[in-house]
């Protein structure tokens, strides 16, 4: 499984890197917000689940998922939200955007082990 | 004065230092900030807005929040300036995201995080809207939190 880790925190890309890793997951490429994740997706497919931040500079995780919903290309990929935003209008809106799963920071391994469907 | 809005950013920065760090920190009693500021080593700063504009801020020991991220990355033995401000940083980004769940009433947005790294700085409360500041300690150390918000 490959999976395309956007947060433009590094700490945070850090941690979920080593959950990830913690699951088996080691193909891991990493983007610090929605416009280095556009350039990087094409170059890094075939990649299986994208996990998305929302709040970022540059480029915010909402637009890039809008972005690459519009992309049939990127028809199969999974994407995960993975942010702080919390309410429930906010998980709704991601949905309808595309999102197939949402997690809420923080998060445990276990939590992401789930979203993942693993 | 109503702050009853100091609720859901303790109940959330608990949340966040039991799960991220596996340590528990424990508020103690909220009181107006008042002069003279208590100074700090190391804050971060987030701007709330939409029905109500404010903001949160974590402030820390440069040792304590030393601590903290380390805990955070699995207690890594060095950790530099910029580990350690993008740490601050996501710690507040993650209290205010999931404080808001409970502020719906407020419709609030939120801004990407600032750090400021200064020995002995002060953080100046918003004029014309109360400051609570709420002191924390656990194991690993302590730090304040501070939330303005002025309602409409």
């Amino acid at each position: 499984m490959k999976v395309l880790l956007v947060d433009d925190s590094a700490t945070m890309r850090r941690i979920q890197k080593t959950q990830l890793n913690g699951l088996g997951i080691s193909d891991v490429v990493e983007a610090g917000d929605g416009s280095e994740a556009l350039t990087k997706l094409p170059e890094s497919m075939p990649v299986d689940i994208i996990m998305l931040d929302w709040n970022m500079p540059v480029m915010d995780g909402f637009t890039f998922l809008k972005k690459v919903r519009e992309d049939a290309t990127y028809k199969s990929v999974k994407i995960i939200m993975c942010t702080s935003e919390s309410e429930k209008s906010r998980v709704v809106e991601a949905l309808k955007a595309g999102a197939n799963n949402y997690l809420v920071k923080p998060f445990t391994p276990e939590a992401l082990k789930e979203k993942l469907g693993i | 004065m109503d702050v009853s809005y100091i609720n859901p950013f303790i109940i959330a920065t608990q949340a966040c230092f039991t799960t991220m760090m596996s340590t528990d920190v424990h508020p103690g009693a909220p009181s107006l900030k008042s002069h003279p500021y208590p100074s700090y080593d190391i804050s971060s700063v987030i701007g709330l807005s939409g029905d109500a504009q404010g903001s949160i801020s974590l402030s820390f020991p440069k040792e304590d929040a030393e601590n903290f991220v380390k805990l955070m990355l699995g207690n890594p033995p060095e950790l530099n300036e910029e580990e350690l401000a993008d740490g601050i940083g996501e710690i507040v980004n993650i209290i205010a995201g999931n404080a808001k769940q409970h502020l719906t009433n407020f419709n609030l947005s939120i801004s990407l995080p600032n750090v400021i790294i200064g020995k002995k700085h002060t953080l100046a409360g918003q004029s014309g809207s109360p400051t609570i500041v709420v002191p924390f300690s656990g194991d690993h150390g302590k730090f304040a939190m501070e939330v303005s918000l002025k309602t409409r």
